[in-house]
């Protein structure tokens, strides 16, 4: 047999190519066209969009706002985060199971859909700032802006600390906790010196996606954030802005913001590489009865977090059954939302349904086809593949949503405002971490399983999908019902990719509330969240562990 | 049946070669054993020939057909594999059938094939279970099973008994030699267990570095090894220095034997290996090797001793024990050697001098 670790045009060769090719084609292309509209102006190259945006307080200044409320909730996230998984796998906690799901609840739902109630709660006319007023005449510090944004990201991404945390944790030792009680170090100190530093890269990895998905968030800022101007709330508003259209500035600011995720992701990548090793638990850490004022305070934290964490969706969906008038809630119960709701839904329904079927299926193919070439067939093509599908990884959701816009809105690639390009973004997007998992369960199943088949008289094809496949599919299936929950929650991409007969319905709901009707807002949403809690209970069916993975 | 032949292989990782131009000749029906040491490449010879590694150099022939660029699943080889890769989401029957599926055989042909084959290992009685319910042994007639039922020309095992304990081994390693020899197919089975290599192979060939130290019986390589290697790594040895001088050994301390056999071979200094069971114990100041018994290890059957012979490696050896031993440590005794068993090297080590 040849080198299955050099380029050969057999089946698996062409795959390459023609995955090579679908990379080149729906991204490399778009983001050059991209760059090349950032540099390039009427008469050739130019800097003028740079120097515009560095030149002008009102645009630069949102450089500074992104990063100080994202990196702000990078780390609200891990004080919240952190000490919740430690805490649920160190004690013993009535109703773990609960929060579990809660949590994972409250980390697939949009956080736009958060922030809008977070302003039902606590905004100007907020229900809370509202009773606190009248009976305590205490007045809610303003929840528009800075604090808004911090309250939204950090209830919605401690959840992927947590989760990112929990799983790390379920791979230490028990031992080595045991070793370290034996010398005497426990509790807090236990906690700093052998626990932290054998989750510090997974701790990393966590912060870093909660890094990069409060940067790039667009419904929150455009929600709550009011004054409060953040990168990707310009960089859509000049992209679509009613009064005037600058593509090449908009395209500049998209540059720039891929610069700096793609910085932050390398700086992560440094400080982790340094500090990874691999872990394998034969005895997992025994969780403890908790006692005492210790223990109340434990019960305390954790449930208050998830009950704040979780309050934006319950609210929601009280709001929901609530009588309204006009755009106005008013006293009493109904379903007139629901009703009201289908007038407005148009299509948005199906689109929500088909439009990621479509891309979760290619997603899926894809991603286990990418796998398998970068684990089993490594060369240099097969390296590109593999470093080309993470970029997406790291790029904000509208800058892949201009991208594609701009580059596929003329013959021959007349793709805009088709349901083909909005499923392609959503593919391209998830991409990366549906082939991550794959990888994963790949790497677990020896090679010679498959020689097995080939020595047995199967052909390659054949092999793979009679029994690398199935031997994956358990792995592939719960992943990708993760990838349909957030393909369903996006509103990023959608926001930009978005026409009237492909609207999806986060859009519907943003508009919604954008207009004020905040009773249909409110039933879309819970639709939404209806559909998500579904998709999470299949999900645990599949997945053999319940672990997951972002 | 198949009969496979081997010219000047190469197998490079990288740039470091592991194989360097190896060939060898299996016959038709024979268990053929490859044996060494950790590393020496057994592992990965024995995937060129399935198909599995790619080949650097040199050209591999099954009945004479070269067969270099044939796919593995064109082979038609059967292979066991160390951790017997058995196919998780499949059951029993189904892992059997998998390679008769696909030869496109009719349904009746393949349950018959398979039943035949399940009872043959004894685990029809497990036939519809998923493997991961299976203990060790059951995996691996499993694994026999499913490389056996498709009739290959070849059936390849590697380290096909190391995961399994020491009884169950024994049982094993009998039930692939009854099968073997029944259904006569040509066999190429690696271990690193020589013991294993012994009770099982026709012929044996020890490997080391990528490269073949010797190919022969099981009989041959203990009582004739090729080179120094292939004595000490078969079976326990004692290396002492020699000189040949007119057709006389002279061992340390002047012992000259005298053997038929060695008149022909010129007179220089040699290796001389000395198994175990080679020495025998006379009375002190008797003709022979003067030394002292350091320790004694009664072993039943067989006694252990240890001597000192005035060489740093201390020498050991065995023999049937008797009633009352009167051979203590502490005992000065005379040691000399069975002439017509004992092997003589090269300095170097690198040829016996009796095998010509
Ligand atoms: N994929 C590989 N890449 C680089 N070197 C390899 C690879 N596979 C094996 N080697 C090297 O080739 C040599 C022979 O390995 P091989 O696995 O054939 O040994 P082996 O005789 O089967 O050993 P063991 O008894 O431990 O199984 C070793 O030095 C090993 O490190
Ligand atoms: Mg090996």
């Amino acid at each position: 047999m040849k080198d299955n670790n050099r380029f050969r045009l057999d089946t698996w060769g062409a795959i390459t190519l023609a995955v090579l090719g679908l990379y080149l084609l729906f991204m490399v292309y778009p983001l050059g066209n991209l760059i090349k509209m950032a540099f390039y102006g009427d008469n050739g190259f130019t800097l003028d969009n740079f120097v515009k945006f560095f030149s002008k307080q009102y645009y630069s200044s949102t450089l500074g706002n992104s990063f100080k409320v994202s990196l702000a909730a990078t780390i609200t996230s891990l004080l919240v985060g952190v000490p919740m998984a430690y805490f649920f796998a160190m004690y013993r906690i009535r109703g773990k199971g609960l929060l579990r799901i809660l949590i994972i609840i409250s980390s697939m739902s949009a956080p736009f859909v958060g922030a809008y109630a977070w302003i039902l709660l606590l905004g100007r006319n907020g229900v809370v700032t509202n009773f606190l007023q009248n009976l305590l005449g205490i007045s809610v510090p303003d929840i528009y802006g800075f604090n808004g944004m911090l309250l939204v990201f950090t209830t919605q991404l401690f959840s992927l600390i947590f989760l990112y945390v929990a799983g790390a944790l379920s791979k230490v030792d028990n031992s080595l906790l045991e070793a370290s009680e034996n010398m005497g170090c426990v509790g807090v100190r236990r906690f700093f010196t052998v626990v932290l530093p054998l989750i510090t890269p997974t701790v990393l990895a966590g912060a870093l996606l909660v890094f990069i998905r409060a940067l790039s968030d667009f419904g929150t800022p455009m929600l709550i954030g009011e004054g409060y101007r953040t990168f990707p709330v310009i960089l859509y508003t000049e992209f679509v802005g009613e009064v005037s259209q600058n593509k090449g500035f908009a395209s500049a600011i998209a540059v720039i913001a891929i610069i700096i995720t793609t910085v932050v992701f390398y700086a992560q990548n440094f400080v982790s590489k340094r500090k990874s090793f691999s872990m394998n638990s034969l005895h997992p850490i025994e969780p403890k009865p908790l006692r005492g004022v210790k223990g109340i305070l434990v019960y305390v934290f954790c449930y208050v977090v998830v009950g704040i964490a979780i309050l934006p969706q319950v609210y929601v969906l009280y709001t929901s059954f609530k009588k309204t008038s006009g755009t106005i809630y008013v006293d009493g119960y109904s379903l007139d939302s629901y009703i009201n709701m289908f007038t407005r839904l148009g299509s948005s329904i199906q689109n929500t349904l088909i439009i990621p079927v479509v891309a979760l299926v290619a997603v899926v193919l894809l991603a286990v086809l990418i796998a398998y070439l970068s684990v089993r067939r490594r060369n240099a093509l097969t390296s590109t593949v593999d470093v080309l599908s993470m970029v997406p990884y790291i790029i904000p959701g509208t800058v892949v949503g201009i991208a594609l816009v701009t580059s596929f809105n003329h013959k021959p690639l007349a793709f805009t405002g088709t349901m083909f390009i909005m499923a392609m973004a959503l593919v391209i997007r998830r991409l990366p971490y549906t082939i991550r998992s794959s990888v994963a369960i790949l790497q677990q199943i020896p090679i010679t399983i498959e020689e097995a088949a080939l020595s047995l008289g199967s052909p390659k094809m054949k092999t793979f999908f009679q029994i690398t496949v199935p031997m994956m599919s358990s792995g592939i299936i719960s992943g990708a019902i993760l990838s349909w929950v957030t393909m369903i929650s996006e509103l990023s991409t959608a926001m930009i990719l978005y026409t009237g007969r492909t609207q999806t319905l986060t859009v519907a709901i943003y508009t919604q509330i954008i207009r004020g009707n905040y009773g249909i807002a409110a039933a879309m949403a819970s639709v939404l969240t209806v559909i998500t809690v579904i998709s999470l209970l299949v999900f645990n069916r599949f997945s053999k562990n319940g672990e997951i993975t972002m | 049946m198949s009969q496979i032949t081997i010219k000047n292989a190469v197998k490079r990782y990288g740039s470091t070669t592991v194989i360097s131009g190896l060939s060898l000749d299996i016959r038709d029906g024979e268990l053929f054993t490859l044996l060494g040491p950790s590393g020496c490449g057994k592992t990965t010879l024995l995937r060129m020939i399935a198909g599995f590694n790619s080949i650097e150099g040199g050209d591999f022939y099954f009945n004479g057909e070269r067969i270099n660029d044939k796919e593995p699943n064109k082979r038609n080889i059967g292979m066991v594999f160390q951790n017997y890769a058995i196919f998780p989401h499949l059951t029993v029957r189904e892992n059997v059938a998998f390679g008769l599926k696909n030869r496109k055989l009719d349904r009746a042909t393949i349950a018959r094939e398979t039943d035949r084959f399940l009872d043959m290992m004894q685990i029809r009685q497990y036939a519809d279970r998923l493997p991961e319910n299976l203990s060790g042994g059951q995996q691996q007639r499993v694994a026999l099973a499913r490389a056996l039922v498709i009739r290959p020309d070849v059936l390849l095992m590697d380290e096909p008994l190391s995961n399994l304990d020491a009884k169950l081994r024994l049982e094993m390693r009998q039930a692939i030699r009854d099968i073997q020899k029944e259904v006569g197919i040509t066999t190429v089975y690696v271990t690193h267990d020589q013991e294993e290599a012994m009770s099982i192979s026709d012929t044996i060939a020890v490997m080391r570095d990528g490269a073949i130290q010797h190919l022969g019986t099981p009989r041959d390589l203990y009582q004739r090894p090729g080179n120094l290697f292939v004595a000490t790594f078969i079976g326990r040895t004692n290396i002492l220095p020699g000189e040949l001088r007119g057709g006389a050994l002279v061992l340390p301390s002047g012992y000259a034997v005298e053997a038929p056999d060695w008149q022909d071979i010129p007179d220089q200094k040699v290796q001389v290996s000395v198994r175990p069971e080679e020495f025998v114990i006379g009375p002190a100041g008797a003709a022979g090797i003067p030394g002292t018994v350091v320790d004694s290890v009664y072993l039943g059957l067989n006694t252990h001793y240890i001597v000192d012979i005035g060489l740093e490696q201390k020498a050991e050896l065995i023999r049937e024990s008797t009633i009352d031993d009167e051979v203590v440590p502490g005992s000065q005794i005379s040691l000399t050697v069975k002439r017509e068993k004992i092997n003589l090297f090269d300095q170097q080590g690198e040829h016996n001098l009796l095998r010509g």
